[in-house]
């Protein structure tokens, strides 16, 4: 009885129903737009799209007049599910103790039920990569805020029943803080925090850091040789295990690098250590724009509605960096970081598109290229066929703010677009 | 003194007779129409759909643009100095005044006004019960201090509740940071008995001037520059901004106001405002907040993107601030967020950072709109003011032009040359680099510590 039950609450997830959805406009990004278009799903998957889809007799055909369909989007950067009200120390798994721990991994700490998954996704977000660090430290991140490798992204799908059946890719790549000369501290809560360190006293502080970096990742190496080797005194280390895929190539190393001479030398870094790089929340990249495009590195944008980073920087230097990336011919994506306005991704990339990146760029970046940047273009991004029927159905155009999501589909599974936010509406509304 | 001061300093700034013509103009309070507007003296002489052009007015032709006020942010700490907003040492604090220390170098004016913002009214943190006088200014960016507060409307004070002025009670110091002592309150309960005490001493010394001044005592009461602002709040002379998240709490300072006569102009954040819109339209309490901020702290957890449409369907006078430099570059498309939740109209979303806020600081009769006699506070922009896609072109305030997009772009090669040979300059005298001012993070000293 019990296992019957069980199987049946399985049902909906692991055999999903078929369906066409019939009479949309179709923009899938990797291909030009289609008009009074289709979309046939079956088990989870994206069959087909076009302007004609034949369908399997006996499918549910759902009828999408004058709505539009995209493929879903990607929030590069957030904290989903591990961390809930950022001034609540309980209700945050972000940041651990110890300088050096890429063996903690975010995705096993995702909670499926935080109310941030539905509040985000009704505006067509599918999946997020999800970080274990306070990307913006407020005073309930607790661990240690200076911890410098600090475990395993993640990128999840926004619908599910546990981490298991939610995380897409497990390790989306190791996160960094990379050492910088740091001679003043300000905290968003304290005003400045503790008294300003000499710069000779930083530069030692920094110094130091990248040696520790630099023997870890020689010992991390050696551990490597050694497994290879089956040397007779190997012993297993789990943090030296975790550096494997990055030595291998097989996860990358994501930094935040806010300017140009961060930017700089975490390049020289990665070739350095020959391991794969993106470079997280640039802001200020300078001259550096030739340096990211000569190696090919991805990246996650700082978010584009960021004060410039100084006070004589053009007013509009955040909104119109997306659009110079492209210029440049460097492969990105954008990024919230943090949960509070992960929602609010779209109108993120909207800004980025009113000073000067091109429309279609901004919704590659949000869908494909993300997918791509994160290991994931296989699996979802687009609405090619095979891939996951991850897609969004709107009134119009969804960088705009006022249009309205009509339905979402995530794993082919038609996603209720209710949440704790509708239900406080709704309950107050009737209030008389 | 002052105040006449301030009416020398802008005479002099209505420059010219403009004559801005082809726009589709948002006025707001009067419909949406393509159709011309004519500045004289910095006021709005004429607005119509087939008005001429007087000669020697400077024509803008704005054919394909379209023309809103100016956005009016209800609440912000830009220009106010780093940190300087908490007078933290007492829980009231009505003496302190945000006019004794605008700056107005400070670059977040300018970010502003290039996201079409032309006042804002600056108030103190909400470290405190009773933080201090706000102060309203227009974005006059080059003029002094003095020359941007907006010479008119009644005061305001800034009250707060809940989480931000209990954290004096329970301190959590910064590792390596000062210790703090705790000092009351540390509770909702206590923030109620601080209004109650602070009210209650008021009243004793508004009665002790009132026996004064009718001969009934014969001594002068000792000036209280910090139970003056009360008693100005009591006699209806001072509006009340309060800081307030949960519906409970702004129950609680209703009910306190109306015991001691007086009533709450503004609940600021407002963020359940939502669930008590009744009790808020019986007061006649005006609800100014974010568009969809939640889940920073405990308090906002029932923090909805409804909020601003609930209260307008239910008749509360709503607005949409910023509480934050960044955010208040962008006050145009956190309105239109009230379209997508909750279905307000074009007008309606226009109205919550135009028109609304001015009327919640009784200043509707000289900005918030576009109509005859008012303010020249005007912004032209590319596109529909509400369209993700809107960039402001050029920004007016009181019918001078005070950003200009394409002269700020074409600007920049001669700025950065300008730069490079002050560098060189300080280099060849040594001058070590000056400390940079506004390049705190969002959420910085500058802001509302923890909103």
């Amino acid at each position: 009885m019990k296992f019957a039950n069980l199987l049946f609450l399985a049902a909906p997830i692991f055999a999903q129903e078929a369906f066409v959805l019939r009479n949309v406009t179709i923009h899938p990004v990797t291909a030009p737009e289609i008009a009074g278009g289709s979309i046939s799903v079956a088990n989870g998957k994206i069959v087909e799209y076009g302007a004609k889809v034949a369908a399997a007799k006996n499918v549910k055909v759902i009828d999408g007049k004058g709505l539009h369909v995209y493929p879903g989007m990607i929030n590069c950067a957030t904290l989903m599910g591990i961390s809930e009200v950022t001034s609540v120390r309980e209700s945050n798994d972000t940041n651990e103790i110890g300088e050096f721990v890429p063996q903690v991994r975010a995705v096993i700490a995702f909670n499926p039920d935080s109310e941030h998954v539905p509040v985000t996704r009704v505006n067509g977000i599918t999946s997020v990569v999800t970080m274990p660090a306070s990307l913006t430290e407020g005073r309930g991140a607790g661990g240690a805020a200076q911890s410098i490798l600090r475990g395993q992204a993640a990128v999840v799908h926004m619908d599910g029943w546990n981490w298991e059946d939610m995380g897409i890719n497990r390790n989306a790549g190791l996160l960094m803080r990379f050492p910088q000369i740091v001679t003043a501290r300000v905290s968003a809560f304290e005003g400045a925090t503790a008294a300003a360190i000499p710069f000779a006293d930083a530069k030692k502080i920094y110094d130091a850091e990248l040696k520790k970096v630099d023997n870890f990742f020689d010992a991390a190496r050696r551990y490597q040789t050694a497994k290879l080797a089956k040397a007779a005194d190997f012993k297993p280390n789990v943090q030296y295990e975790a550096m494997l895929p990055l030595l291998e190539g097989k996860a990358p190393l994501l930094v935040p690098a806010e300017r140009e001479r961060t930017i700089r030398e975490v390049i020289a870094f990665a070739k350095k250590q020959k391991v794969k790089l993106i470079l997280l929340d640039v802001q200020k990249p300078g001259k550096s724009i030739d340096l990211i495009k000569e190696n090919n590195i991805p990246v996650v944008v700082g978010k584009p509605t960021n004060l410039p980073l100084d006070e004589d920087d053009p007013y509009d230097a955040a909104y119109s960096l997306p659009g110079q990336l492209y210029k440049a011919g460097i492969k990105f994506a954008f990024g919230t970081y943090d949960n509070q306005f992960a929602r609010n991704l779209p109108f993120e990339a909207a800004f980025a598109v009113a000073y000067g990146l091109p429309y279609e760029a901004a919704m590659k970046a949000l869908t494909i290229d993300a997918a791509e940047i994160f290991g994931v273009g296989n699996v979802t991004g687009s609405l090619d066929k095979g891939k996951s029927a991850d897609f969004v159905v709107t009134d119009g155009d969804p960088l705009e703010v006022k249009t309205q999501v009509k339905m979402l589909f995530i794993n082919g599974k038609n996603v209720a677009l209710d949440n704790r936010q509708t239900r406080l509406y709704e309950k107050y509304n009737s209030r008389k | 003194m002052r105040f006449a001061l301030l009416l020398l300093a802008s005479a002099a700034t209505y420059a010219e007779t403009i004559f801005i013509q082809n726009a589709t103009v948002y006025t707001v309070t009067k419909g949406t129409f393509k159709g011309s507007v004519l500045i004289e003296d910095g006021k709005i002489k004429q607005v119509g759909q087939n008005l001429a052009a007087p000669s020697g007015a400077r024509i803008v032709d704005a054919a394909g643009m379209h023309l809103s006020p100016g956005i009016i942010d209800a609440h912000s700490h830009i220009a106010a100095g780093a940190g300087g907003i908490n007078e933290g040492s007492v829980s009231v604090s009505s003496m302190v005044r945000i006019e004794d220390f605008v700056d107005p170098e400070s670059v977040a004016i300018y970010r502003a006004l290039a996201g079409g913002v032309t006042s804002a009214n600056i108030l103190h943190g909400s470290a405190n019960a009773i933080g201090g006088q706000n102060r309203l200014i227009k974005m006059r960016w080059g003029k002094t201090g003095v020359e941007m507060l907006f010479d008119g409307g009644p005061p305001s004070i800034k009250f707060a509740l809940g989480e931000n002025p209990k954290r004096s009670g329970n301190p959590t110091p910064a590792p390596g940071g000062p210790t703090t002592v705790a000092r009351y309150p540390a509770t909702r309960m206590g923030v109620e008995d601080i209004y109650r005490q602070a009210f209650t001493e008021a009243k004793e010394y508004q009665k002790a001037w009132v026996d004064f001044k009718s001969g009934k005592s014969t001594v002068e009461p000792r000036r209280d520059l910090r139970l003056e602002p009360l008693v100005e709040i009591m006699e209806g002379k001072r509006l009340v901004h309060c800081h307030a998240y949960r519906g409970d709490e702004m129950l609680m300072m209703m009910r306190v106001a109306e015991e001691f006569g007086f009533r709450i102009a503004t609940f600021q954040h407002v963020q359940e405002g939502y669930k008590i819109a009744k009790e808020m339209v019986e007061h006649g309490v005006g609800g100014s907040g974010f568009s969809d901020w939640w889940a920073y702290k405990m308090e906002v957890v029932d923090g909805i993107p409804y909020n601003m449409a609930l209260m307008t369907s239910k008749g509360v006078m709503a607005a949409v601030n910023s509480d934050d430099a960044g955010l208040m570059r962008r006050l145009n498309t956190e309105a239109a967020k009230t379209m997508k939740y909750g279905g307000l109209t074009e007008d309606q979303a226009l109205a919550l950072i135009t028109i609304n806020p001015a009327r919640h600081m009784k200043v509707d009769d000289r900005i918030g709109s576009i109509e005859v006699g008012k303010d020249a506070d005007l912004v032209i922009w590319n596109k529909p003011p509400l369209s993700s896609y809107a960039v402001p072109q050029k920004v007016y305030i009181d019918g001078s032009l005070y950003f200009d997009r394409d002269t700020d772009v074409s600007s920049r090669i001669a700025k950065e040359a300008r730069k490079k040979a002050l560098e060189e300059k300080a280099k060849a005298q040594q001058i070590p680099p000056q400390p940079k001012k506004d390049s705190a993070p969002q959420g910085g000293p500058q802001s509302d510590e923890v909103r």
